[in-house]
C-alpha cells in the first residue's frame, strides 16, 4: 500500500475530486505558487495539473477567501478554500460563522452551501501562538458547520472526499505535524463517512477519546499501559460535528472510565462536551471520575522546552489513566 | 440613450410597489406584537433598487442587505411570500427563519441577504466568480450602504473582484447615514466612488433619486462586466428619509434636511416625467396605483391568514 503523509493524502483527495467533478476548485493563499515547495504539502503541484482556472491563488484576504467560498457554493460550485493557519480563522470567521453556517437556515432550507474550509493547525513548529492555536471548539459551537479533524492520512483522504461531496459547509482541520508522518493510504477510491468515530484500539479498562494529532499520543500511551496490564480503548472522533455519541457512550459503558485528550487549551475545550455527554448519558456506567488531558490555558509558546510543555504527551495521559484505573 | 416607455413604467411600478408595501409595514408595526423584530425601510431610496434591477436580466444575481425590500420586490419576489416572512409565518419565503432582515429568494436569483454590514461583498465576489467560472452571460449586483464602505470586507472584495475581472456591479446606496453617524462623521473621503480608483475600477457617482440615471449607470456597468472588463463601483447619492429602523426617532437628523430630501422624492420625479411626456394618462396612473394597492392588500391578507410555524420546526433547515 502507498505510504503517504496527511498532506499527500489530502492532495490525492483533492486530485480525485477535481478530476471527478468540474465544479470543484481550490482557492487560498499560496495554494498554487507557495513559499513552501515541499512535496509533502497538500496543494503541491495542483496548479501544474489543473491550471489557473481551478487553482486560485488569492491575495492575503481571508474574509474574501471565505466569502468566495460562500458565494461560489450558493451558485452551484464546490469550493475548497484554505485558511493558511488556524489563528487566521478569526479574519475569515464572519464569513464562516455568520454566513456559511447560517445562510441556509435563514433561507428556510432553500439555499445550500456545499463548501469546505481547510484549516492548517497544530503546535510543534516553534511558530508561536499566532500561527498555532487549535480553535476546533469555536467552530463546533456554531450550528450549521460540520467539523472534521482527521488523525491519519487514510482517514484524511476519505473524509476530505466526503466533505467535498457533502452539501453542507465543512470545516476540515489538518494538523501539520501529520503531513510529515507517512502511513498506509489505500490508492483506490473510497469515502470515509463524516460523523462516524472509529475505535482505533480495543480495550476493557478505560476509554480514551481523542482526535487529530493526539491519536498518536493516545496509541503510544496505550501500548505503554498494556505492558502494565491496563488495556485502554482509543476512540478517534475524526468528526466533532456531528458527534458520534453512540460510539463514545458504548465504549464508556464497556470500560466504565473516560479520559479525553486534545491539544487545544482546556477551558471551553471540546473535552468538556465529551465529558458532559458521558455524564448525562452513561453516568451509571462510570466507575471513576473522568479526566481531561489538554494543553494548558496559555497561548502556544515558541521556545522548544516551553512548546513541548504545552503539547500533551504520553506521560501525562498515562498518569491521568492511572489516577482512575 | 432613450429609455423605452415600458421600462420607465416598470421602474415606476416597482417604486410605487415598494413604497406602498413599506408604508403598510409602518402601519402594521404600530400594532404591538404583529411584526417580530426590527423594521428597516428604504423610503426615499427606491430609485436605487428599482433603477438597478430594471437593468438586469433574470439570470443576474443580487446580494442585498438589511434594507432589502425594494431590491427583492423589484427583482420579482412574490410580495405575499415576503409579507408572510416578515410576519414570521410558515408560508413566508423562508418559513419564518429569516423575518424581514435576511430574506432569501433564490427563485429570483437573490440566494441570500445578509445584515452584517459589508457581509454581502465577499459573497458577491464568490457568486461572480461562479458566473465567470461557468462562463455565464450574467452579472452579480451587490447592494450596500455607505457604512459598509468602512468595513475591511469592502476593500478585500473590491481588490479581489478587480484582480480577477469578475462580473460584479458594486452598488453603494449612500443614504448619508450609517446608523446615527452622518456621512462626514464616518469618513473623510468625499465620495465613496473615489475608492474605486484604489482598486483600478471605474467609480461612478449617480443621483440616487433619479431612477433613470441609476438605470443608465447600472446598464453601462452590466455591459462592461458581461464583456469581461470587470467590476464597477456605482455610488448612488440618496437619503435615508426614515430612521435606521422604525424604532429610531431620528433625533440626530435635522428636520429641514429630511424635509429637503422629501422634496426630492424619486417617485413623483419619474411619474411627473412620464405624465408630462404623455407616456401614461391620469387614469392609467390611478389604475396602476389601485393594482399595486390590491397586491399589497392581498399580501397582508395572505400573511394574516397564514399559520405560524410549529415551534419544533425551529430545528429544521440547519443542515441539508
Amino acid at each position: 500500500m502507498q505510504q503517504l503523509g496527511m498532506g499527500q493524502a489530502v492532495n490525492q483527495a483533492l486530485r480525485e475530486e477535481m478530476t471527478r467533478d468540474e465544479r470543484v476548485f481550490i482557492a487560498g493563499e499560496g495554494v498554487g505558487v507557495s513559499i513552501h515547495d515541499n512535496p509533502m504539502l497538500p496543494t503541491a503541484d495542483l496548479l501544474k495539473d489543473f491550471g489557473v482556472a481551478r487553482v486560485k491563488d488569492t491575495p492575503v484576504s481571508e474574509a474574501a477567501i471565505a466569502g468566495l467560498a460562500v458565494g461560489a457554493a450558493v451558485s452551484g460550485l464546490r469550493p475548497v478554500v484554505e485558511i493558511m493557519f488556524n489563528p487566521f480563522f478569526t479574519l475569515a470567521s464572519d464569513m464562516i460563522v455568520n454566513h456559511a453556517a447560517k445562510l441556509r437556515y435563514l433561507s428556510g432550507g432553500k439555499s445550500t452551501f456545499p463548501l469546505v474550509v481547510r484549516i492548517k493547525t497544530g503546535a510543534g513548529f516553534g511558530a508561536g501562538c499566532q500561527h498555532a492555536h487549535n480553535l476546533e471548539a469555536w467552530v463546533a459551537h456554531c450550528p450549521g458547520l460540520k467539523v472534521v479533524m482527521p488523525s491519519t492520512p487514510a482517514d484524511a483522504k476519505g473524509l476530505l472526499k466526503a466533505a467535498i461531496r457533502d452539501d453542507n459547509p465543512v470545516v476540515f482541520i489538518e494538523d501539520m505535524m501529520l503531513y510529515f508522518v507517512p502511513e498506509p493510504v489505500p490508492a483506490e477510491e473510497y469515502l470515509t463517512p463524516i460523523g462516524k468515530a472509529e475505535v482505533k484500539r480495543q480495550g476493557r479498562d478505560v476509554t480514551v477519546v481523542t482526535w487529530s494529532k493526539m491519536l498518536g499520543v493516545a496509541l503510544k500511551a496505550a501500548a505503554g499501559l498494556a505492558q502494565e496490564g491496563i488495556e485502554a480503548e482509543v476512540v478517534d472522533l475524526r468528526t466533532l460535528v456531528p458527534l458520534d455519541r453512540e460510539t463514545i457512550i458504548s465504549s464508556v459503558r464497556k470500560t466504565g472510565r473516560l479520559v479525553v485528550l486534545h491539544e487545544a487549551t482546556r477551558t471551553g475545550g471540546f473535552s468538556g462536551e465529551v465529558c458532559a455527554l458521558v455524564t448525562e448519558e452513561a453516568f451509571s456506567s462510570l466507575k471513576a471520575p473522568f479526566r481531561r488531558v489538554t494543553g494548558p490555558d496559555i497561548p502556544v509558546p515558541v521556545s522548544p522546552p516551553l512548546e513541548r510543555f504545552y503539547i500533551p504527551d504520553e506521560e501525562q495521559l498515562i498518569a491521568a489513566v492511572k489516577e482512575i484505573v | 440613450m432613450e429609455v423605452a416607455k415600458e421600462k420607465k413604467i416598470e421602474m415606476l411600478r416597482s417604486m410605487l410597489l415598494t413604497r406602498r408595501f413599506e408604508e403598510t409595514l409602518t402601519e402594521l408595526c404600530k400594532n404591538e406584537g404583529k411584526i417580530p423584530g426590527m423594521m428597516i425601510l428604504c423610503t426615499g431610496q427606491e430609485a436605487v433598487g428599482s433603477g438597478v434591477c430594471a437593468a438586469l436580466s433574470p439570470e443576474d444575481v443580487i446580494i442585498s442587505n438589511h434594507r432589502s425590500h425594494n431590491h427583492l420586490l423589484t427583482k420579482g419576489a412574490d410580495p405575499r411570500a415576503i409579507m408572510a416572512e416578515i410576519y414570521g409565518k410558515s408560508t413566508g419565503c423562508n418559513k419564518g427563519k429569516s423575518g424581514t432582515l435576511h430574506l432569501a429568494v433564490p427563485e429570483v436569483n437573490a440566494p441570500c441577504t445578509t445584515t452584517v454590514v459589508g457581509g454581502g461583498l465577499p459573497i458577491a465576489v464568490g457568486v461572480a466568480f461562479s458566473q465567470q467560472y461557468k462562463k455565464e452571460k450574467a452579472v452579480t449586483v451587490c447592494f450596500f450602504g455607505d457604512g459598509a464602505a468602512d468595513e475591511g470586507s469592502f476593500h478585500e472584495s473590491l481588490n479581489l473582484a478587480s484582480l480577477w475581472s469578475l462580473p460584479i456591479v458594486f452598488v453603494c446606496e449612500n443614504n448619508l447615514y450609517a446608523g446615527a453617524q452622518r456621512y462626514e462623521e464616518h469618513t473623510r473621503v468625499k465620495d465613496i466612488a473615489d475608492r474605486a480608483s484604489a482598486y483600478a475600477m471605474p467609480g461612478e457617482i449617480v443621483d440616487g433619486n433619479d431612477v433613470l440615471a441609476v438605470y443608465e449607470a447600472a446598464r453601462t456597468a452590466r455591459e462592461r462586466a458581461i464583456a469581461g472588463n470587470g467590476p464597477t463601483l456605482i455610488e448612488c447619492k440618496t437619503y435615508r428619509c426614515r430612521g435606521h429602523g422604525e424604532s429610531d426617532h431620528q433625533l440626530y437628523q435635522p428636520k429641514d434636511e429630511i424635509a429637503a430630501w422629501q422634496e426630492k422624492c424619486p417617485i413623483p420625479r419619474l411619474s411627473d416625467e412620464v405624465f408630462a411626456l404623455g407616456l401614461i394618462t391620469a387614469e392609467e396612473l390611478s389604475a396602476l396605483e389601485a393594482e399595486i394597492g390590491a397586491v399589497v392588500q392581498e399580501a397582508v391578507r395572505f400573511a394574516e391568514e397564514s399559520p405560524y410555524p410549529k415551534p419544533e420546526e425551529a430545528l429544521e433547515d440547519v443542515f441539508v
